[in-house]
């Protein structure tokens, strides 16, 4: 306790202070770019917590995250072009639409596990990202331009970049705030425990499956709100954004921070946006460098960033 | 009439080829119980092999021979480096490790090969379209493809079925430990396998490879078709993983050939135009989670547990 | 694991560098340098900086700095790197653009930036129309202009009836809607496949036999166009159905189409063998320094780079005249490889399209050559809905 410290701490410390004076350093070096990087990162960092909810504490592995993304978005997108520019209609509609396809695929999702569930997930995402393509009102495979950014009366200004990237930010914090509760409620040792023991679980009369049904709606809901986010950082969204790949990139960001860590997720997007920003910069060939170095990391270094920052302490 | 029969063999030349790829990932995945993203990157790999082998030797048939052995050497090799390490490992973890090898592979490709890819051209005798009933033409090169997917299927089952290796490859899809507790080498037995999937992979990179391009990322498409057709299937069952994949090559053709009819009957022209594509890529997934909603182990578990 | 951290915390700090405002002429070029398509990438980025040796690698008497960055074929990694390059490197011009989706996506940053931008590839019809910008210009084309072509073509050679293939995005509707504009024959069918992800062409080359259609067109620009042909001439098409093209056969795809392309035409506004002195010195050089010849993305991409040096010579070298830039560039005042054009009013070309055919050289390599010309001086058909006058 007295003179003790864990190194993750001050990590941990270090990168909220760091994100939160952002728009400070941004403005006073005018390196506006860093601001832009780090919006996206920002919402990012949100879809990873959200996927980390059902992943890292629910046991449920989704391959299909990224689907929120682009119904979040495409709500959004949808509403300003048909005209209707208000955030009070677009923001409530966005997480309304995920939030009912959550219910539905996961519903259905389930009634299978381990693979299964992984893949099944993959095909419900993989629907909705052929269904956006298939839009032709709304751009089908070329995406649609959002050319207004939604209105919020006066409130806050979207288009004003610090405002937004505070937006942004409040939303992370506010996510991962809302984890952390559930994580610590009653609802969230259930949704815990089934994951270790489901039997056990059921044997002393949860419903599983109600449990995790609730906990992957709320993630859902999370990812939706970072992909409204994300196509009006974009000011554009297309079906690209719910491609597996894109799946696949949201569970690399969660693994890399650390899995079932509350701020893992957030460190593991913040290295893997800017490791590809930067590479691309020095070599054109990066997969040589990241492909075997998260090879590395599963063989070595388990429980991802956030677990070996946990086990460096320091006296 | 004669349409429809030329769409039903192109739906089952795909169907099998997609077979070739997805019978070596239930193989490893039934087994090991190992999901490997990689075996996309095999599959580009057999072609890579067999479009440098055919241009080195100037034969079309001992290019593609040596490109067998090679991927099953590489299938070998990866397996005995790194991905031995990942049994018995969280999935995830397996996921994530694999996807750091697609990355690998397609950045290595383009550094040696580069970017442009490679071409393999059919021998003269392949390219001629054969008369099949009067008044339908067949590309013989596909008829080639549907002839060997049949025998590699048939070989599969017989050594699957009535060989030594094949009964305690059975042995290990229903119960992992039980045959490492009964002596056997489990982990020559497991090499090999792997070794067996990379060759049935690179097989089916190499014959997609002159009707398609040998190109980076050739494999993931593909990739995601073969993990819906095993977990269609069943994981780990063979016979699954052949009638999923001839659905899903039947339905994917037939969609894209006659879904655009259907919805011009119900869309405005421009509309139905944009949306049959999408549809048409739909109707696998959805065949997908539908049979996973009502058997949601698949259609012919292997185990059960 | 420490090293990746440091890596990481490095890459941070090269982020954080302020951009250096210097004496030099600043160029943003956006491209695809991965994957499979970066094979045009890489051709673009080879004649851009031949265009600079040409040019002692000054411009207006300033040295010049450019920056690539690869927008990895997804429209909003596109659009990302386009505001790098804007706020960031604080580019002075921006050029490039292969795809039409990522141009559409990366168009508003550039346009409120009002950073001069000179398009090397893409064509959207919008861009050329209502979304037009003074500050925007191609060394392209429209999209409908060089099926237009290709239909106009078909009309001189007296083809019947046609069957159209492409793929479902934004240049492939553009590019079926550009034959449909001139093509005077019967339309039998048309088709959009999946794009990028489709492997297979049968269901759609069954439909096209079975059609009974005289001929097929096609749009498929770059492996997609090497898997066409082969299931094309596999299919025995080829000596019953003709089939015509746009930007399906060029010098990048061509080493891997071999005898299939053989006799295929095709439309373009440049060939390697066009009889001018620019073009013949881009050519010619272009082969000794890269061992292979150019494609028309690398001569779209040159003429993009002479475009910005004429725009830099005439304030010279003070870039923040851009009204005296975009009326030094309208003129199109510089030897494009092309032969001599102009500017509509919305800073698209107006331009000749030339007929190509593939033939066998002497020496057993094929190659592009020139058959006719098939329209002169074609300007697209949305110049009307551009504000501009």
């Amino acid at each position: 306790m007295t003179v003790m410290f864990n190194v993750r701490s001050v990590v941990w410390a270090l990168v909220i202070v760091s994100l939160m004076l952002l728009p400070l350093y941004s403005s006073v070096s005018g390196n506006i770019f860093i601001l832009t990087l780090f919006t996206r990162i920002v919402i990012f960092a949100l879809a990873a917590v959200s996927l980390n909810l059902i992943m890292g504490y629910g046991g449920m592995m989704s391959f299909g995250h990224a689907a929120y993304l682009g119904i979040g978005g495409y709500a959004v997108g949808i509403l300003a072009y048909e005209g209707i520019g208000s955030g009070f209609i677009q923001w409530p509609v966005a997480l309304l639409a995920s939030a009912l396809f959550a219910l539905v695929i996961g519903a259905l999702s389930l009634r299978t596990r381990g693979v299964y569930f992984i893949m099944i997930t993959l095909a419900f995402a993989q629907m909705a990202y052929y269904i956006a393509s298939g839009m032709a009102r709304y751009g089908g495979d070329d995406g649609l331009t959002i050319y207004k950014r939604s209105d919020f009366g006066g409130l806050i200004n979207l288009s004003d970049r610090t405002q937004f990237y505070y937006v942004c930010l409040a939303c992370l914090f506010g996510g991962i705030y809302l984890v952390w509760r559930i994580v610590n409620s009653r609802f969230g040792l259930v949704v815990q425990g089934v994951r270790s023991n489901e039997q056990r679980m059921e044997a002393i009369g949860f419903h599983a499956n109600r449990y995790r049904l609730v906990c992957f709606v709320i993630s859902g809901m999370m990812c939706g709100l970072a992909g409204a986010l994300l196509a009006t950082n974009t000011d554009f969204v297309s079906p690209s954004i719910m491609y597996w790949t894109r799946s696949g990139d949201l569970m690399v960001m969660v693994i890399l921070g650390g899995i079932g860590s509350l701020f893992g997720p957030v460190i593991g997007t913040i290295l893997f946006l800017v490791l590809e920003e930067s590479l691309s910069q020095v070599t054109e060939f990066s997969g040589i460098i990241i492909g075997p170095l998260l090879l590395l990391i599963v063989l070595f270094a388990r429980g991802g960033i956030d677990g070996w920052l946990g086990r460096l302490r320091r006296g | 009439m004669l349409l429809v029969v030329e769409q039903l063999l192109n739906g089952l030349q795909f169907g099998l080829l997609l077979f070739l790829l997805a019978a070596g990932l239930t193989l490893v995945f039934g087994i090991m119980d190992f999901v490997n993203l990689a075996h996309g990157s095999l599959y580009m790999m057999g072609a890579y092999f067999a479009a440098t082998f055919a241009a080195w030797t100037g034969s079309f048939i001992i290019g593609i021979v040596l490109a067998l052995g090679a991927t099953l050497l590489l299938g070998m090799v990866l397996e005995y480096v790194a991905l031995r390490h990942l049994y018995g490992r969280d999935h995830l973890d397996q996921v994530l490790g694999t996807f750091g090898l697609i990355l690998f592979f397609n950045d290595a490709v383009r550094l040696i090969w580069g970017p442009a890819g490679l071409s393999l051209p059919l021998p003269a005798w392949l390219t001629v379209p054969i008369q099949i009933v009067p008044g339908v033409f067949y590309p013989s090169y596909r008829l080639a493809i549907i002839a060997v997917s049949l025998v590699v299927a048939a070989l599969l089952y017989l050594v699957v079925m009535r060989t030594r290796v094949g009964m305690l490859i059975r042995a290990g899809a229903s119960n992992r430990e039980m045959i490492g507790a009964l002596g056997i080498n489990i982990r020559l037995l497991f090499t090999l396998v792997f070794g067996l999937g990379a060759a049935l992979a690179g097989l089916a990179g190499l014959m997609q490879a002159p009707i398609l391009t040998v190109q980076i990322g050739m494999g993931e498409n593909i990739l995601i078709l073969a993990f819906v057709i095993i977990v269609i299937g069943g994981i780990g069952s063979i016979r699954g993983a052949f009638l999923a994949a001839i659905f899903v090559g039947m339905i994917d053709t037939l969609g894209r050939a006659y879904a655009p009819d259907l919805l011009r009957h119900l869309l405005s022209p421009t509309a139905a135009s944009t949306a049959a594509p999408a549809l048409s890529s739909m109707l696998i997934y959805l065949l997908m989670a539908i049979v996973l909603v009502v058997r949601p182990e698949g259609l012919f578990p292997a185990s059960k547990r | 694991m420490r090293s990746t951290f440091w890596l990481a915390g490095a890459a941070l700090l090269a982020l954080a560098q302020p951009a250096n405002a210097g004496d030099t002429i600043k160029i943003g070029f956006v491209s695809t340098f991965s994957g499979p398509t970066a094979v045009i990438g890489n051709d673009m980025r080879n004649s851009f900086e031949l265009a600079l040796d040409h040019m002692g690698r000054k411009m207006g008497g300033k040295n010049v700095e450019v920056i690539y960055e690869d927008d990895t074929f997804k429209p909003d990694v596109g659009k990302q790197k386009t505001q790098k390059l804007i706020e960031s490197d604080k580019v002075d011009f921006i050029a490039g653009y292969i795809w039409s989706n990522v141009l559409l996506a990366s168009l508003k940053p550039i346009v409120d930036s009002k950073t001069m931008m000179v398009i090397a590839n893409a064509g959207p019809s919008q861009v050329a129309g209502e979304l037009c910008s003074p500050y925007v210009f191609s060394t392209s084309w429209q999209n409908d202009q060089t099926p237009a072509a290709v239909g106009e073509y078909m009309n001189q050679k007296n083809v019947k009836s046609v069957f159209l293939i492409g793929p479902n995005y934004a240049a492939g509707k553009d590019m079926l809607a550009g034959v449909k504009s001139t093509f005077k024959g019967e339309i039998k069918g048309e088709e959009y496949t999946v794009w990028p992800s489709q492997l297979d062409f049968s269901a759609e080359l069954s439909k096209a036999r079975a059609s009974g259609a005289a001929s097929i067109f096609v749009f498929y620009p770059g492996a997609a166009g090497v898997q066409f042909l082969n299931q094309y001439s596999q299919a025995g098409l080829k000596a019953t159905m003709p089939l015509y093209t746009a930007f399906t056969i060029d010098e990048t795809t061509l080493p891997l189409q071999k005898d299939n392309a053989i006799g295929v035409p095709g439309a373009q506004q440049w060939v390697n063998d066009l009889p001018n002195d620019a073009n013949k010195k881009f050519v010619s050089d272009f082969r000794a320094k890269f061992k292979h010849g150019p494609s028309f993305y690398g001569a779209q991409a040159y003429d993009a780079a002479q475009l910005i040096n004429s725009a830099v010579v005439a304030v010279k070298g003070d870039t923040s005249k851009k009204e005296e830039m975009r009326k030094a560039m309208e003129k199109a005042d510089f030897k494009s490889v092309r032969g001599a054009f102009k500017f509509g009013n919305n800073h698209m070309p107006i331009q000749n399209f030339y007929l190509q055919d593939v033939v066998k050289g002497t020496d057993g390599e094929l190659g592009l050559k020139t058959v006719a010309t098939i329209v002169k001086d074609s300007q697209d058909r949305f110049h009307d809905k551009c504000p501009m006058k």
